[in-house]
């Protein structure tokens, strides 16, 4: 799960990391409330959205630029009224963009110099890593690519959690001043206490900075959690925002099913999630392009399968339906049924291509050609994918 | 032979009164499994019964491991409490645990895998399939099925088939079968971003087993242990082996389905690890239906003979 930047500056102002001092608003008349909260001077005015690359995008009325700099709270208000409300496209939302709801003032911060730092898991040592670089507010796959040298790496065992060597080496190699020091080790100290206690996925900070009078703070929060600790977390469950996520993806949810739009014409349907990902992949091997990953899980209820017909055909772009179900032991004749019942409650009219395997598959495919509808079977994945991919041509 | 199990392993089945465990304890009995301890704290003393099978329950896994000499554990036990049910299985020196539980938290895992090195136990998963070694009987019962694969497309044979993906698993044993080409032992080693056992590992065990002559290895995106292992086989392995990796059309940034079915960068990607898989001089299925085929073709290659 994702979360704002200003809801991720808050745990950090929670958990003792230091941030510029600011405040959000959802409408242009709570900016006068919000800006009267931070003192007179150079303000930001950060749109906030879950996507990267907001300062470099563009409003689709015109305006350029989801994060600016304002040399007044007056200017920040007028700019902020330009956002609120409106569609920010950056790199990262795709041409859709998203609706800007929350804006978030902060004191604009002098900078003296930029850094990058992130806490996640390494999945190689199973331990968690600090990374920084003294690299700040640039991308940093390309300081990895480019100046590897200047990325530094400490991997935290879990069971003691992070020493004090490794702030010592981390502040040093990232060549801080005494005084920079103590804030940043206080700072990574923090930061690992928040990415433990919270159960993170990852925290990414970038960039960090440091100020004329050595302090050091946070500019930017990116912050995500792992969705299988969040019952743990009411806390963290309460900052979701459901604006941010595709309405057929919440949907899916419902029904335990696992769904991502994607932008082909082939709806997929298939139990499991490598068997799911590996029929997207034999689609566009043999030329088709998929709407969609799909993952209704081991058992494939008929349900399910209603409820996840209804999800894919939401999506106008999909022209015929890919059901791949390997049925170990589920009944296939069950699971044909199941199709057969929503094909009929959807009174689906779209190509449907059904490869079924497994237990009991034969009846299940006499199933499908007794049920009197234009369903085509497919025997293997790669002779079912062919036929959906020239039904929709 | 097999790997991590053979037809003769005592199994103890954690949270065997659950709808999950205990349906899937009933199909193992079915295959012949040895399945001897089921666990549910507070219900010790009481029975599975099952058809002609009584299974006594303990109320923990040191007592089933104690009473009965059970060595292997499967859990089925629900993400809150699935770490608890693992440390209980090192603690009680099992040789090894299979967690069937998806969803587990990922805190929980790193702090379990930390307890656990140093130890004897080995875990395989979570959120996996578990493990089979097929047995020789009709629709290769009489053999070792732990978790919830169908036993029933298995063949007992000599290839090894390692996966992070259950159905996938089951397309590919499936299309062995099919073929007349039975396997030595099928491991799914589960789509978490944190496991017990590696694609590495099962592929450095089936490498030293004698009655294994051919391996499938089968990958997805996220994370570099294929890659890891890929580079192992092309430094050690003379036996044929095929891979397939699932994902190549998925979006950067997604989390598909599986917790660890996500890439963050550049090694990542289905095209890194296929390129991987060639660099290895692995047979690389260009489809999921091609698995199989793709192992037959590396066989015959190497002039080796799967069944």
């Amino acid at each position: 799960m994702n979360i704002h930047e200003y809801q991720a500056k808050a745990l950090f102002e929670k958990f003792g990391i230091a941030v510029p001092k600011g405040a959000s608003a959802k409408t242009a008349a709570d900016f006068p409330t919000a800006l009267a909260l931070l003192p007179e001077g150079a303000t930001m005015v950060k749109s906030q959205i879950h996507a990267g690359g907001r300062g470099k995008g563009t409003f689709t009325n015109g305006f350029k630029g989801g994060v600016k700099f304002c040399k007044t709270k007056d200017e920040a208000k007028d700019i902020a009224e330009k956002m609120i409300g409106n569609t920010l496209v950056t790199i990262q939302t795709g041409p859709a963009g998203r609706k800007v709801q929350t804006i978030y003032f902060t004191v604009a911060s002098d900078i003296k110099k930029e850094y990058y730092l992130a806490i996640l898991l390494d999945r190689a040592t199973s331990h968690p890593v600090i990374v920084a670089s003294t690299e700040g507010g640039v991308e940093i796959e390309k300081v990895a690519h480019d100046t590897p040298e200047k990325i530094f790496k400490v991997f935290v065992d879990p069971a003691y959690g992070l020493a004090d060597y490794q702030v010592r080496e981390l502040v040093t190699k990232l060549g801080l001043s005494a005084a920079e020091q103590k804030n940043a080790s206080k700072l990574l100290r923090n930061l690992y206490r928040m990415y433990w206690e919270t159960d993170a996925s990852m925290i990414e900070i970038n960039p960090l900075i440091t100020t004329p009078t050595d302090e050091v703070l946070a500019l930017d929060a990116k912050v995500s959690f792992d969705d299988n600790a969040l019952y743990r977390h009411p806390e963290i469950v309460e900052l979701r925002d459901l604006n941010e996520e595709d309405p057929k993806e919440i949907e899916a949810s419902k029904f335990a099913l696992s769904y991502i739009a994607l932008d082909g014409n082939i709806a997929c349907l298939v139990n499991g999630a490598g068997l799911a990902m590996s029929t997207m992949d034999i689609i566009k091997h043999f030329g088709g392009s998929p709407a969609n990953f799909l993952d209704v899980g081991g058992g494939a209820s008929k349900d399910q399968v209603v409820a996840a017909f209804k999800i894919i055909l939401t999506d106008p772009q999909v022209k015929g339906i890919f059901v791949n179900i390997f049925g170990g032991i589920m009944d296939c004749n069950i699971i044909a049924t199941g199709i057969v019942e929503a094909v009929k409650e959807v009174g689906l009219k779209l190509p449907l291509v059904v490869r079924l395997e497994g237990n009991n598959v034969k009846a299940g495919k006499e199933t499908l050609a007794n049920s009197g509808l234009t369903i085509v079977s497919g025997d293997t994945m790669a002779d079912a994918a062919q036929k959906i991919v020239k039904l929709v041509a | 032979m097999s790997i991590f199990v053979t037809p003769e392993s005592k199994i103890i089945v954690q949270n065997i009164t659950g709808d999950f465990g205990s349906r899937h304890a009933k199909l193992s009995l079915d295959y012949g499994t040895k399945v001897v301890a089921g666990v549910a704290p507070g219900k010790g003393g009481k029975f599975f019964e099952y058809g002609a099978h009584k299974v006594p329950i303990f109320n923990s896994v040191a007592d089933a491991a104690a009473a009965t000499g059970a060595t292997v554990s499967v859990g089925f036990v629900p993400p809150p409490f699935a770490a608890d049910g693992i440390l209980e299985c090192v603690d009680a020196n099992l040789d090894l645990v299979v967690v069937i539980t998806e969803g587990i938290p990922v805190r929980d895992m790193v702090r379990v895998k930390r307890a656990m090195e140093g130890r004897k136990t080995r875990l395989i998963g979570p959120n996996c399939p578990g493990i089979v070694t097929p047995g020789t009987g009709p629709q290769s019962t009489g053999g070792c099925r732990i978790g919830i694969a169908p036993g029933y497309i298995h063949k007992k044979g000599h290839v090894g088939v390692v996966s992070r993906s259950g159905t996938l698993t089951y397309e590919a044993v499936y299309q062995l079968t099919v073929l007349g080409i039975g396997q030595s032992t099928c491991v799914g080693i589960g789509g978490d971003p944190v496991n017990g056992t590696s694609h590495l590992d099962v592929i450095r065990r089936f490498n030293d087993d004698p009655e294994t002559h051919g391996i499938i290895m089968i990958g997805e995106i996220g994370g570099t242990a294929e890659v890891e292992a890929a580079k192992w086989i092309k430094a050690n392995v003379k036996k044929p082996v095929a891979g397939f990796i699932a994902g190549a059309t998925a979006p950067a940034g997604r989390r598909m389905g599986h917790a660890g079915a996500i890439v963050g960068g550049a090694e990542d990607t289905a095209a890194a690890k296929i390129a991987a898989f060639k660099e290895a001089g692995i047979e690389v299925a260009a489809t999921p239906s091609d698995m199989a085929e793709a192992l037959k073709r590396a066989a015959q290659a190497r002039g080796v003979k799967l069944s």
